[in-house]
This record gives structure tokens, sequence and C-alpha cells, in this order.
């Protein structure tokens, strides 16, 4: 991995110095797999779309970068991600869609308008992701964790 | 009608303020100065954390307010505020990402503050946006139209807008249940009269079937048993009843031929009505409903659910009915015997109930489980037919044969799951009639020794019991065909009740001439969570051909796509010769619209019906006209059967180039005002470009005409060029001038010029392989 040195600047913007001395503002971190494989690969990406840097892991660039650019990438990430996992169905409005869906999520609660079945994502046996109207993502990391209800409730739509 | 597009700078009037939700209210008037003016205001519902929080973000006309409440959820407590005097300098910005919006106050310095919220609040957060650019003393331009605003969400309401269309989407439905099965009634309607007449036949056959066991008493108490004791049989009452019997099932025959024959013959087409029905509809939908959904999925809803609902209807249905008729008449004429016997055998019946209660909802989960996956079956039998060259190319066929087998697998599983409760039901109750009928005979038998009835009324009673609980096993049976008939008037439904993201207007502006006059004003477009136009301003004259460039993925097809009107902006409009499409009746407007597209699509047909398809009744001398301006008249010519040539679907057996003008053909035929050229040539090599940029020139003249084109030099006749970059509009100017100011085209043309360099280089054994190699040869 090329050295590179990573700030923030006063409009809260990420700023990449590159080892060739190059600087760009407002860089964005995009993680590659952000299901799969969120920790495995990561690109800081300039304002144009164009990748500026490759992260192959946090762990590497920690090793390779200092503690410090890790932890303001991962507090930027933090800021960009909202994936929020639901914890508890609450009360769903109908079995057919539309429907309004109110939750708990770890993120505090909420309700959100499911459009379609197709809306819900299986991304392994037990886990899913679910895409509101307005493209919010929510995610069930594992269902069966999730309490008798809500798998009840969350049955009727599987 | 269009009163809220007009231009009335002229009467300025100061902006009023505009009301906050009604849970801030107090606060406001608490908090604001008297004569502080709410100029815009959103609910943000996001904290810094991304936390669901609550905060209300204000703009008036002095200050930027944001006031969050400790506690989420309930808007209880004392709100914490931060001001910020507006001061010049000060702007605010907004940008998403991943359903999350962020709103930022920034100075030349740096940033003041931000806010996050989710894309629910967009539409809010861009209107405050506004506001807060706009110089105080400028009116809003809510004000300045008048057009009212959707007061849970904010959305400009248009005058022909019930309620908000934002809101509207909300699922506040009816739940889906056996009720659901009701709403076929709208089919049913028509038939009324048959229905009726049905109905009267299904009465009195059952009735005439009730004749029998009721023969049975007299003939066993008059009969047989004197004639045990000895009486001598008397040959005329045997025959009276034994007729009886004959004539009553004769009677039954007939009638019920008649009551089975005209049901099926009206659900049959209630079923046929259904189906047409919900395929308009489909017809209808937005190209975002078709984005979203899977082709198999929808082919199954509309063939086997429809054909599952019509056997319900024409069968399971009728069958119960029957059986409901059967079962009252028989425990009105038990009573009538004797109404001890009729209490003891109606006593297993409240058990019955119940366990089909408990069943029912059970079953039903389990058949639209079965409902789902049966479409996925068809999913993969959708995706994989069409892609079946990929496939071989790729030599996975084994992995679509797993994946096919998975889906089987799947719906096996959902399939075990429902046999696994349904097994057990039916023989439960076939337990449950037997222990009845034991009940009848113990009673019976005891009440006969007690001279309380007579051998022939237990006889007969006996009878009207065993068709009574054969009946019953039977009715249990409807259970599940009821639940499986209302899991696919469900999914049916689903598509019935989707309200098109493209609305007809209630009361479309007629359009008579158009000139061609295309205007887009601050067209703001989302696909899901990512934005793909922000705020688009164009103008095209009348005649004028447009080019639009840009990278892939700047937003080019869908400026199009919005144009076409088969997406309707989220914020903006789009007008043509000054009227905002969205209040034109769609076909309408449509009829003026010629569109070629990258890869043209051939419907199974002849070439002559598939260059007609735009205007049916063209004559063979107009669609000659037509293909011979798209250069596709010599080619035709030299197919064995000429215009009269089959296509496929996908125009097997002819090259790109050649299925591309076909659909030049199509557009010229319809003579359009508007002429949209998505892609048209770039899928095909250079030498049939130039064959299909002759047949384009003949379309474009006269019309107006965004092309878009990834070779610029497909643009050489464009009258203005447009630069597309990540959903904005960057640069607009001819080719000279904007290779002169050296930008974002300019940067285009000089990485193609390169690219063709490279691809002479190669003698161009690859330059264009990768887009064709997908095509049918010739």
């Amino acid at each position: 991995m090329k050295p590179f040195q990573l700030s923030r600047n006063a409009f809260g913007r990420l700023v990449l110095t590159a080892d060739d001395g190059r600087i760009y503002e407002n860089i964005v971190p995009a993680r590659a797999f952000p299901i799969s494989a969120p920790e495995a690969g990561l690109a800081l990406i300039d304002e144009e779309g164009h990748e500026r840097a490759w992260i192959d892991s946090l762990a590497t660039l920690e090793t390779a970068l200092g503690s410090e650019i890790r932890t303001l990438i991962e507090t930027v990430l933090a800021e960009r991600e909202f994936v929020p996992a639901i914890l508890r169905l609450r009360h769903v409005s109908t079995f057919a869609t539309p429907s309004t869906w109110q939750v708990n999520t770890d993120r505090g609660e909420t309700s959100f308008v499911l459009k379609g079945e197709e809306d819900i994502r299986l991304l392994s046996a037990s886990s899913l992701l679910i895409t509101d109207r307005d493209g919010v993502q929510y995610r069930i990391p594992d269902i069966a964790a999730l309490d008798k209800h809500s798998r009840r409730l969350l049955d009727r739509f599987l | 009608m269009t009163p809220r597009h007009r231009d009335t700078r002229a009467t300025v009037t100061p902006a009023p303020s505009i009301s906050v939700p009604a849970a801030w209210q107090a606060w406001a008037l608490s908090f604001l100065s008297p004569d502080e003016k709410i100029l815009a205001w959103v609910a943000i519902d996001l904290d810094a954390r991304l936390r669901f929080a609550q905060e209300l973000v204000v703009v008036t006309d002095r200050r930027l307010l944001g006031c969050a409440l400790g506690n989420n959820a309930s808007l209880e407590g004392e709100p914490t505020c931060r001001e910020w005097a507006r001061r010049d300098g000060q702007r605010l910005s907004h940008d998403d990402h991943a359903g999350v919006g962020t709103l930022e106050l920034l100075d030349g310095n740096g940033r003041l503050h931000h806010w996050r919220y989710t894309l629910a609040q967009d539409a809010a957060v861009l209107r405050l946006v506004q506001a807060f650019g706009r110089r105080q003393e400028e009116p809003s331009p809510e004000s300045e139209n008048g057009a009212a605003l959707c007061p849970v969400c904010g959305t400009p309401l248009t005058a022909d807008d019930d309620g908000c269309p934002n809101c509207a989407a909300d699922g506040t439905a009816p739940p889906p249940s056996t009720w659901i099965l009701f709403r076929l009634w709208r089919f049913a309607k028509p038939y009324k009269g048959s229905l009726l007449l049905g109905f009267i036949l299904m009465l009195t056959s059952t009735a005439a079937g009730l004749v029998a066991p009721y023969l049975i008493m007299p003939l066993t108490d008059d009969v047989l048993v004197p004639a045990e004791k000895g009486v001598p049989v008397d040959i005329g009452l045997v025959a009276l009843y034994l007729g009886g019997l004959l004539a009553s099932a004769l009677l039954a025959w007939g009638l019920g031929w008649g009551k089975t024959y005209i049901l099926a013959l009206v659900s049959e087409r209630i079923g046929a009505d259904l189906r047409t029905a919900s395929f308009e509809h489909l017809m209808h939908l937005s190209l975002e409903y078709f984005g979203g959904k899977r082709t198999g999925d929808l082919m199954a809803r509309i063939s086997s659910e429809t054909d599952r609902i019509c056997l319900f209807l024409s069968l399971h249905l009728l069958d119960f009915a029957t059986d409901v008729l059967m079962i009252t008449m028989t425990a009105a004429v038990l009573f009538w015997i004797n109404p001890w016997l009729a209490l003891v055998t109606l006593l297993p019946l409240p058990f019955i109930a119940w366990m089909i209660h408990q069943v029912r909802d059970r079953l039903r989960t389990g058949f639209e489980k079965i409902g789902r996956a049966w479409s996925e079956v068809t999913n993969v039998l959708a995706d994989t037919i069409p892609g079946i060259r990929v496939v071989k190319a790729f030599a996975q066929e084994g992995r679509e044969t797993k994946r096919f087998q998975e889906a089987n697998r799947h719906n096996l599983v959902a399939n075990d799951r429902v046999n696994r409760l349904w097994s057990l039901f039916s023989p439960t109750v076939s337990l449950l009639t037997e222990i009845g009928l034991l009940v009848v005979w113990m009673f019976g038998i005891w009440q006969v020794s007690q001279s309380n009835i007579s051998t022939g009324m237990l006889l007969s009673a006996l009878a009207y019991i065993g068709r009574f609980y054969t009946r019953l096993d039977s009715m249990s049976r409807i259970v599940s065909v009821t639940q499986k008939a209302a899991a696919g008037a469900k999914r049916i439904f689903d598509i019935l009740d989707h309200v098109s993201n493209v609305p007809e207007p209630v009361q479309p502006v007629p359009l008579p001439t158009v000139r061609g006059q295309i205007e887009m004003r601050n067209v703001v477009f989302r696909y899901g969570n990512r934005t793909v136009l922000r705020g688009v301003d164009l103008a095209v004259a009348p005649g004028e051909m447009i080019g639009l460039v840009g990278h892939s993925g700047s937003g080019k097809s869908t400026l199009v796509n919005l144009i076409c009107r088969f997406y309707d902006a989220a914020e903006g409009a789009v007008l043509l010769d000054g009227i905002d499409i969205r209040t034109l009746a769609i076909s309408d407007y449509r009829r003026h619209i010629g569109l070629v597209l990258q890869e043209p699509f051939l419907f199974f047909g002849t070439i002559a019906e598939n260059i007609a398809y735009g205007r049916p009744g063209a004559t063979r001398e107009e669609i000659v006209a037509a293909a011979r301006a798209a250069h596709a008249h010599e080619f035709i010519l030299r197919l064995p059967h000429g215009y009269d040539s089959l296509v496929g679907e996908r125009g097997q057996g002819l090259s790109g180039g050649e299925r591309q003008r076909i659909s030049i053909a199509r557009a010229l035929l319809i003579d359009p005002k508007i002429l949209i050229l998505d892609e048209a040539t770039s899928s095909v090599d250079t030498e049939t470009e130039k064959e299909i940029q002759k047949a384009l020139d003949n379309l474009v003249r006269g019309r107006t005409t965004i092309a878009i084109a990834h070779r610029l030099s497909t643009l050489r006749k464009a009258d203005r060029l447009v630069v597309m970059d990540r959903g904005q509009i960057v640069e607009e100017g001819t080719h000279d001038v904007l290779i002169a100011r050296r930008g974002a085209y300019f940067r285009l043309y000089e990485a193609q010029a390169r690219q063709v360099d490279t691809e002479f280089a190669l003698a161009e054994p690859w330059g264009n392989t990768i887009s064709t190699t997908d095509r049918s040869p010739k």
C-alpha cells in the first residue's frame, strides 16, 4: 500500500495527500463489499468519482499508517453509513404491501413503509436487508435472535 | 391550467409566514419574535450520531434555527435550540448517500453545523435550502402560485391531487384476509342474472336431494316394520315410496346439471375478466414498477393465480354453497323429526368449526408462501431463457439447473409444511364424524327402547346425518382452497391496487397542435436512494437537435425517461410547449414522441407489423415509405418473405443494424414532433452506424430531437450539445464553443479521440467486438 495522509478540513471533508504530494479534497471512503466483507477493501474516492487510494483492509492500514488514520476513516464511515439493525417488530399495518412497519432498531424507534415484498433481500438464510420507500436500509442480522412476535410478523413477508 | 409555472415576478408580495407542524406550534409562538416570519421548516429525523430523533430546522427572515428534543419519538420536553443569524456568505448545502441526507450550513471559512435526515424529508429539505438561498424580499414560490403543501410531509400538491401523493403510498390499505375474496364481486357484478338463476337451481336441486332420506321414515315404519310383524305388504304404498325416491333422484340430477353448468360458465368468465383487468392495469403501470418486479413473478400472478381463483369459484365455492344449503336444510328437517336427536347430531359441529378456525390462519400463510416459492421457480425460468446465450457461452448450464433445483426445493419445502398440517386435518374431521355417528346411534337406540321415536325416524335421521357429515368433511376442504384463493386474490389485487407512479391527470389538458418546445425546470429525480438528477434546467426550441453527452451514469438516460414520462420528476417540472406534461393525458402526449433505443425490441410478428406498431392502421404504402426513409427497405426485400418475414421477440435472424433500422422506421411512421435517440447507434459497428446515421438524418429533419450518444462523432448534426455530469448540466453550446472552452466536453472529446487512435492502431479487430459479441449473427 502506498503511503498517504488523510485529514479533515474546516468543512468537515476529508483531504488526502498522496505520496507524490498531490492533494485531493472532498475524499469519501467507500467499502467495496459493504455486505459480504465490510472490513476487506476500501477505496478513497475523490469528487470526480476516481479512486485515489485503495486500502486492503482496515487492519493492514493500521499497521502500515498508524491507528489515527484508521480512526479517522472509521469515524467518517460511521457518519456515512446508516443501516439500522431491527431489534424488534412492534407492529405492521398490514401483511399486504405497502405496509407500515413500526420497529425498534439499534438507533431508536421508528416506522417506515415497505413498498413491496421484493424490497426484502435475503442476505443469507438468517439475515435480511430491507429497503423502505425512501431508500433507507434496515438490516436484520439474525432472524433467530428476534423475539417470537417479531418473527411471526416477519414470517408473513418471507 | 398551470398558474404555478407562470412567472409573476412583476407582482412581488412579501412572503407570508408558514405555519410549523402542530406539535411545534406552541414552541414557535414562545420562541420567535411576533413579527418574525417562518419561510420554511423541516422536521429532521436523525441526530448527529445517526439515531432516530426529532429536530426542527426553521428558516425565518432573520435566522436559521435548529431545535432538538431530548427524547425520541414523543414531542415532549423543552427543546434545546441553536440559532445562526443570517449573514452574507452563508449557504445551506445538501447531499445524500445511501438513503441518508446531510444538510450543511457553510460560510466562507468552514462548516458551521450539519444535520442528518432520512430521505423521507428530502423534499422539505430542498425547499428549506431554496428558501435560505432566496433573498428575503423575494417571494417564495409557494406564495407565488398559491399551491398547497401537504401538511404531513410538505410535498407540494397539484390541483388534481386528492391527497398527498407522497403520503398516500403509506400502508393504510385494509388487511388481507378471506374477505379479500369479496372484492371479486366487482368482477361478478356483470353476471348478476346468471348467478341468481344458478342460485335458485342450487336451492331446488339441494331440496330435491333431501327427499330421499325422508322417504326412509314411512318406508320403514309403514312397510318394513309391519311386514316383520306379519302384516301383508301394501304394493301400492311401496310403489308410491319407491317412485318418489326415483323421481327425487331424477329431479336432483337435472337441476344439479343446470346449476353446475351455469355457474361454471359464469366463473370462467369472471376468471377471464380478472386476468384481462390485471393485464390491462399492468400495462398502465410506470416503468418504475416493472423495474422493481421480476418478470416471472408477474407472469405467475397473472397466469396461475387467476386460474386458481377461477377454479375456486367454479368448483369449490359452488360445492361449499351447496353444502351449506344442504346442512341448513338437513338441520331443519332433523329438528322437525325430533329436536333432541337433532341436538345430539349437531354436537360435533362446534368442535369442527373450532378446528377449522385454528388451522385457517396457518394454512393461509402457508399458501402465501407456496405462491412466493412458485414465483421464484418462474423467475428462474424468466431469467434464464432470455439469457440462454450468456448461460451457454459461459458454460453455466449446471449452475442454472442448480438454481432451478433450489427454487424447486423451496417450493417443495413450502408445500411440505402445509401438507403436514393439512394431512392431519382431514382425517381428524373424519374421526370426529365417526364419533358423532356413534353418539347418535347410542342416543337413538336408547330413545327407540324408550319408545320415544320409531325405528323409521332413527333410520331416517341416520341417513340424513350420514349425508350431513360427508358434506361436513368435504366442507372442511373449503378451508384450504379458500385460503389458496384468498392468497391468490391478494397477489392479484396487489397489482390491481398499485397506483401508477405516473398517474393520468383527472382533467387532462387538451393538446391540439404540438410545436415541440421542451423545457425542464429544476428537475430532481431519484432511483431509490440514489439521486440521479440534481436540479436540471434545459430549454429546447421546436425543431432543435440537442446532443446529450456525458459519462455513463451522468443521468442522460434518466433525463430522456423523464421527457418520455416513463417516470415523474421528484421535484421540478417538464413542460411541452409551456404545459406541464403531468397535466396531459399520457397516451395523448406519448403519441408525439418517437423513441429509438439502443436495444431495439421487435415483437413476435411480421416486419410490417413491427414497423406499424405505433400506428396499426398504417397502409402498406406508408409502411414501405417509412422503411425506405429508414434505409431498411432494401434489406427487407432481400429476405425471402419481404415485409411478411416473421421476426421473434429478440429479432433472431436480423443483425443489430437491421433491427435498429426497423425501429427507426417504426418511429418515422408515427411522425412524432419529438424524437428521442437513446444511444441509437452505439451497439453496432462503424459501417452499420453510417447506414443508421443516414436513416436517422431522415428521421431528425424538422423534429425536436434529443440524442444521447456515446460516440461524439454521431452528434455532428446537433444544433447544441449539452454536457451532463453527475446529474447536472455542466456545459452547453456547439461543438466548437465547447472545445474552445476546454472544459468537461473537451476532456470527453480528447479521451475519445485517443481511444479512436488506439482502435485504429489495433486495425479494428477489437474496436467494437465487446459490444457486438452478444448479438446474433445474420
